[in-house]
């Protein structure tokens, strides 16, 4: 088998990689380094592809074809590759500036296709190459250098956007447990169609800490769930606490407590056609939930490119023209 | 037969069909046209309809218009002034008369020549009965009234009935120039197939139009527009939009690359994104983009995987693709972009043809940002152009602007059908797997073109991008050296491809008193003028190109040997000014017209004219 030959090394690159010192991208290249070999496909097919932004040199770092594009086209340009040749392993790195505000638009209408891409987002919650603006998920009233009052926008959640744009695959993971990353990452390789995976991503420079909250070592075992399909929603250190459906809403619930047991518990389904728990997983936060980590939609349905290449093969089957010459003589043809 | 019917043999003649948007006037100009073009007439189609789908029927907004100029002698354009006008109301009679010659015919159905419909042509007063129409030969026959009177036992309602009247008109046509009704009917039952009642009632209804015309007294005279000389084999009839979309297959195909378009629609190109939608049996995958800006950067994705990878658009769609193609510039990837040139700035006169983006084409972009630019110059050779684009993108991978316009776009000619084996070979720049030898911008020392290593290739993993990269390596590179010497290298290039392009041709003699000079879609008209004053014994040529960026090697020889050069196109004067900038020796005439209408070739005769009376 052509995997067992190629390992992490293989993706590695020679020249520096050109981050900040602590920079959280460093651990999420490594992890798509690792996964890579384990999805058996061969390095000469695979292809990173980004946009523009910190996230976005990524391409630069990994020792595959690789286009570093325009700010906000990724997705258009990764759809360019992979349905130009499907049998490609298309990666489209970037950011929250990238994919959610200049790029908003191609993002949800590559999620709306469903073509096969793996799409990382690396959510820091602020825009670091141009130094600290603030950007579409940046919490409301934060104060940054183009929101001295604090931002009076309502931020994105990509999940949210995600499942409104019809989405077949959503993640969400955080840089520092490499652990849940290529769990979370091999899973969204291995989906057929749009995967995309949020990354909660720390920025050393402009939002340190940014996640600190949901990823700080003394918080994350209660404000986190780890999400599993086919396994109970249950959380806290001792896996005490739980989600249950109440009322049509999300409900945090302790085991043991107003005579919940564990078979009141929710069980994880991400194969389910029907996004509604999806959502409602999606877009917990804090202070009432856990924010929600883990593969959370993984719905099997066609990919855009296998319908393309069905309707070519059917047409070239029906169709008397096959070749230009049959073309240029098709139709309405004078002999004088 | 009760009548004396006198048969006059014409060299040419030019028909106008104008009604509603809704009057099937398109139809029946196809129909009359793809007839004559089966009895061997030269031709030039030009259809002009409203951007509005179906604006208030009856008004002048919504007069719809399908130009057919036919000739035993050579044509080149869709005519200056009509020698037939169908006018299905009044509204269409009053946006045309302008456009008819003085006696021509105008055939007008008089049922709707009412003071209602008066009052949404905006005519003050009958225009039948103020004299207006005196110096014109007028066939006014009911013809609502006689294809519903035709139809009254087919069982079919009003509306439809009245969708066969354009029949009517036609048929009255078929017996003014003597056309065979089997003709006629046949193409009716090709377009309609599988609708039977249809077929049959517009087939009633084309005899009776034809046996009215025969018995009725204004008609004495039929004419004879004998088959053109010059043609003999297969041909067909085709608009510069399906010869576009051609031309990229072909190149497909020659090439053995799978032909992939990512676009956004827009008027007047997406007609290219349609055509080429329907090639699905060719293999050709079309990307309808959720923007212009996608439509151009899935291309990108294309191309950088190994498609032929083409983006078509209009102007405002151009502007948006800008950035993108400074990418494909920057990552020297093959890509054709095709600009089916608007009436602009912004969404300007969406439905009219200009020539106002050549310098959007040339330099709007960001940086030096270098592209080939070609442009066509009649609705058949955007065949060739757009193989040509391909061929020239592929080979010296860059980005092609290949510029069409709203003219082109819709107007048909008849076109001898090529061979492909006899369409000129193209050699994309590929790379063996696992050559050790190659880098990203390692080039050709001929053409400077740097090598396509395709994903899913051996041994050949390397990244581009926007960023500035070092020459050979591909590194990315801030050094200032570097860049100077990049930038200098992509416009080098560019302008070594004027090493292979032939020279520029020449309408007429290689020197004289005056060179009229076009670009892309005006030439049939600027050779129509050119040539009748060349009959006429003056010493005027024409120089039309095809190639902008670079120019042919001989552009300079050419402009040397006249006493003077007038550049003609539509527009404030841009491929003048580019002209100044390339050979500021010369000096140039300009002439200029942007009312979103093509150039008529008496107005450019006069302006030749005045000139070589100075001279």
């Amino acid at each position: 088998m052509e995997h067992s030959q190629v390992t992490a090394k293989d993706y590695k690159v020679t020249n520096p990689v050109k981050w900040c010192a602590g920079c959280g991208n460093f651990s999420i290249l490594s992890a798509i380094q690792d996964v890579l070999p384990e999805t058996g496909i061969e390095k000469e097919k695979v292809v990173s592809i980004s946009g523009i932004g910190c996230s976005s040199r990524f391409p630069y770092y990994m020792n595959t074809y690789g286009f570093h594009s325009l700010h906000g086209r990724a997705s258009a340009i990764a759809s360019g590759v992979k349905l130009a040749n499907p049998k490609l392993s298309v990666w489209q790195v970037t950011g929250d500036g990238d994919s959610m505000a200049i790029g908003g638009n191609h993002f949800i209408h590559l999620v709306r296709r469903n073509i096969n891409i793996n799409v990382v987002i690396f959510n820091n919650k602020i825009y670091g190459l141009t130094k600290g603006q603030y950007s579409p998920t940046t919490p409301k009233g934060s104060i940054t250098k183009t929101s001295p009052d604090g931002t009076i926008e309502n931020p994105f959640n990509p999940g949210e956007l995600t499942m409104g744009s019809q989405g077949t695959f959503f993640a969400r993971m955080v840089d520092t447990n490499p652990k849940m990353m290529r769990k979370v990452l091999k899973e969204a390789a291995d989906h057929k169609g749009t995967s995309i995976v949020e990354v909660l991503q720390n920025c050393v420079i402009f939002s340190n800490k940014i996640h600190q909250e949901i990823t700080g070592k003394d918080v994350r075992y209660d404000n986190q769930i780890f999400l599993e399909h086919g396994k109970p929603m249950l959380f806290g250190k001792e896996k005490e606490k739980g989600l249950i459906l109440d009322n049509n809403r999300l409900k945090v619930v302790k085991i043991g407590e107003n005579g919940i047991t564990g078979d009141d518990i929710l069980i994880h389904d991400t194969k389910t056609d029907c996004p509604n728990v999806h959502f409602m997983l999606s877009r917990m936060t804090l202070p009432e939930y856990p924010v929600a980590m883990g593969v959370i939609r993984a719905y099997d349905c066609t990919v855009y490119e296998t319908l393309l290449n069905d309707q070519i093969i059917q047409a070239k089957e029906n169709s008397d023209i096959k070749n230009v010459d049959d073309l240029l003589n098709s139709g309405d043809v004078f002999k004088i | 037969m009760s009548k004396n019917i006198k048969v006059v043999e014409l060299e040419d003649v030019v028909v106008k069909f104008a009604g509603d948007s809704g009057d099937g006037m398109q139809f029946s100009g196809t129909q009359f046209s793809d007839t004559s073009a089966s009895l061997g007439n030269d031709l030039s189609t030009f259809p002009d309809f409203p951007s509005e789908i179906r604006a208030p029927q009856g008004t002048i907004a919504g007069v719809s218009g399908f130009t057919v100029h036919i000739g035993h002698k050579d044509v080149h354009t869709s005519g200056d002034q009509a020698d037939v006008l169908v006018a299905m109301n009044p509204a269409a009679l009053k946006a045309n008369m302008k456009w008819v010659k003085s006696g021509a015919t105008i055939i007008i159905d008089i049922d709707n020549f009412d003071n209602k419909h008066y009052k949404k042509a905006g005519y003050i007063e009958d225009p039948l009965h103020e004299g207006l129409l005196k110096s014109y030969n007028l066939i006014k026959p009911p013809i609502t009234n006689l294809t519903r009177a035709t139809l009254k036992d087919s069982g079919l309602d009003n509306k439809t009935m009245d969708k066969t009247k354009n029949q009517f008109v036609v048929g009255i046509l078929f017996w003014l120039f003597n056309r065979d009704l089997k003709r006629g009917e046949q193409f009716i039952k090709d377009k309609f197939k599988g609708k039977d009642d249809i077929i049959s009632a517009n087939i009633k209804v084309l005899n009776e139009g034809y046996n009215y015309a025969e018995t009725v007294e204004a008609l004495n005279i039929t004419y004879l527009v004998n088959p053109a000389k010059k043609y003999k084999g297969k041909f067909r009839n085709i608009t510069g939009n399906i010869a576009t979309a051609w031309g990229l297959i072909a190149a497909s195909e020659k090439t053995n690359l799978p032909l992939f378009l990512g676009s956004y629609p827009i008027t007047p190109a997406s007609e290219i994104l349609q055509e080429l939608s329907k090639h699905k049996n060719l293999g050709v995958k079309t990307f309808q983009a959720e923007d212009e800006i996608a439509g151009v950067c899935s291309a990108i994705g294309a191309s950088f995987a190994g498609n032929l990878a083409v983006t078509s658009t209009s102007g405002p769609g151009l502007a948006l693709k800008s950035e993108a193609i400074g990418l494909a510039v920057m990552t020297e990837l093959p890509i054709v972009v095709i600009n089916v040139q608007r009436g602009g700035p912004s969404t300007g006169l969406p439905t009219k043809p200009e020539q106002s983006d050549l310098m959007q084409a040339l330099y709007g972009r960001s940086g030096e940002s270098p592209c080939i630019v070609i442009a066509a110059t009649t609705p058949a050779d955007c065949f060739n152009y757009a193989y040509e684009a391909s061929k020239l993108a592929l080979e010296h991978m860059t980005p092609v602007i290949l510029l069409t316009d709203g003219l082109l776009a819709n107007s048909s000619e008849l076109w001898p059908i090529p061979k492909m084996a006899d369409m000129p070979e193209i050699k994309p720049r590929f790379v063996k797997n696992n050559d050790e030898n190659y880098q990203p911008y390692i080039r050709d020392e001929k053409t400077l073109a740097r090598f396509w290593a395709i994903p899913g290739q051996k041994g050949l993993r390397h990244k581009i991008g926007g960023l500035e990269k070092e020459n050979i390596t591909g590194d990315v590179s801030n050094d200032p050296i570097n860049h100077q010497e990049m930038v200098k290298i992509r416009e080098e290039k560019v302008q070594r491809v004027a090493r292979n392009l032939p020279d520029q041709i020449i309408d007429g003699e290689p020197s004289g008193d005056l060179l009229v000079i076009g670009w892309g879609g005006t030439y049939g008209a600027l050779l129509s003028s050119v040539k009748d004053l060349q009959e006429k014994g003056k010493k005027i040529s024409l120089a039309q190109f095809n190639y902008i960026k670079p120019l042919p090697k001989n552009t300079g020889e050419i402009l040397e040997n006249f006493k003077k050069i007038i550049v003609c196109e539509l527009n404030l004067g841009q491929f003048a000014n580019y002209l100044r900038s390339q050979f500021p020796e010369f000096e140039y005439k300009q002439y200029n017209k942007i009312q979103g209408i093509p150039f008529m070739i008496a107005e450019l005769k006069n302006k030749f004219n005045e000139i070589l009376e100075d001279i």
